[in-house]
């Protein structure tokens, strides 16, 4: 799917876990996130914790939209 | 007694000529002719060619209707044990005839049929439907194709059960056959890394469906003025699953509208998916979809705005075609509606 929509001219980033996956079908940018159930949160954490931790991983993948990339690439932060 | 057995071939095995003799109307042969001693000579007596239908290429696909009814009334006369077309290697318009005329005197006739081409001859689309023995993608592969070919014909026509594609020599048809491997996996795997590693041939046993590439999207400096688009394939859908999308092996997805919505609560949201336990994802969806951090992003100005719609369906079982054409189609909705940057997520 992320590729029919960047085949239309929309960046796309792949926001998840398992991030080979991702590499396989052919995600561009990558942030790899947390679990299967849970990609953007933590049920351990505390839900002020939980929310600055999607925060975090939400904007990283707003920034890596402002990467110029040539290849495939995960977003390590 | 010998198996009888009625083969169809074109003008040019038939030595008829070329491409200028591709209007010729299907004709009726006794005995073998050309690519037909190939297969005699494999069936050493047991099977004979009784007689051999030739027709033009482009007959056959411009008379398509015509010419299936009257090789279908021939070989309904002679009345064969089988028939086989073929082969037709990367002859896109033979291969065509041959998948095609073979499927209608199965349909029609209720014999065994097979024939054979090179696997990307449009003519094995046809392979799920009728037996096709993959061959070279071109004429010089008749050696190789025929005793094959002959040996498979023979087991049909013996009524023999069928081996798996691998062993008897056609193309997979989506029908599992269980077989015993000789050596156990473990031993086949070993062998098989050492091959890759020393860079020798090796054939996987479980091959990866082909995945093509997309040039990656140019980078956003500026993501404060952006429409962002959003979709998912974990699942994410309105309380109660209105649009019913299946926990696997999603036939649609659905467009969910998220004018009003700060956050996504459990009241309104849940998941559809099948794959992954869903506690977690119910409990709070922004777990999944994270509407709640957006939507505090678009007041701090760090995007511009969250597009009106989300797009979701379920990554479960869900085959790579249907995801395509989802994706094509809501990619289209975003492209219109002046959405510039996506965020995928996937659990």
């Amino acid at each position: 799917m992320v590729k029919e929509i960047e085949r239309v001219g929309i960046p796309v980033v792949h926001m998840c876990t398992i991030t080979p996956i991702s590499l396989t079908v052919g995600a561009n940018r990558i942030i790899p996130t947390i679990a299967i159930p849970y990609p953007l949160g933590n049920p351990a954490l505390t839900p002020e914790d939980e929310y600055a931790l999607r925060y975090k991983l939400v904007d990283a993948a707003i920034k890596a939209f402002s990467v110029d990339i040539d290849k495939q690439t995960v977003f390590e932060f | 007694m010998a198996f009888r057995v009625v083969h169809y071939i074109n003008q040019f095995f038939a030595n008829v000529g070329g491409e200028e003799m591709a209007h010729i109307a299907p004709e009726l042969r006794e005995g073998k002719v050309g690519p037909g001693m190939a297969f005699e000579t494999a069936w050493k007596g047991e099977a004979v060619i009784v007689n051999t239908i030739v027709c033009g290429d482009s007959y056959f696909a411009e008379h398509e209707k015509d010419a299936k009814e009257q090789v279908v009334a021939w070989v309904k006369e002679i009345n064969p044990d089988m028939f086989i077309a073929g082969p037709a290697f990367n002859a896109g318009r033979y291969g065509y005839a041959c998948a095609n005329i073979a499927l209608e005197v199965k349909t029609q006739l209720g014999i065994p049929v097979l024939t054979g081409m090179y696997e990307e001859n449009p003519g094995a689309d046809l392979k799920d439907k009728i037996l096709i023995t993959p061959t070279a993608n071109s004429a010089a592969g008749m050696r190789k194709a025929a005793p094959t070919m002959a040996k498979l014909a023979l087991k049909l026509m013996k009524g023999e059960v069928l081996g798996a594609s691998c062993e008897e020599g056609y193309m997979p048809n989506g029908i599992r056959v269980n077989f015993f491997e000789k050596e156990r996996g473990a031993k086949r795997a070993v062998k098989m890394l050492i091959n890759k590693i020393n860079g020798k041939a090796f054939t996987t046993e479980f091959p990866m469906p082909n995945f093509d590439r997309v040039e990656p999207g140019k980078a956003i400096p500026d993501m404060s003025k952006v429409v962002l688009g959003l979709a998912t394939s974990g699942g994410i859908v309105s309380k109660g699953n209105p649009d019913h999308i299946e926990a696997s092996s999603a036939s649609h997805y659905g467009e969910y509208d998220i004018e009003g919505w700060d956050a996504l609560t459990a009241e309104g949201w849940e998941t559809a998916h099948g794959g992954y336990d869903p506690v977690y994802a119910n409990e709070n969806p922004n777990r999944v979809m994270p509407i709640d951090v957006l939507r505090q992003m678009e007041k701090e100005g760090k995007i511009g705005k969250l597009h009106r719609y989300f797009y979701s369906t379920v990554g479960n079982g869900t085959a790579v075609a249907s995801s395509r054409k989802f994706a094509e189609e809501y990619a289209q909705k975003m492209l219109k509606a002046g959405v510039q940057a996506c965020i995928m997520t996937s659990t």
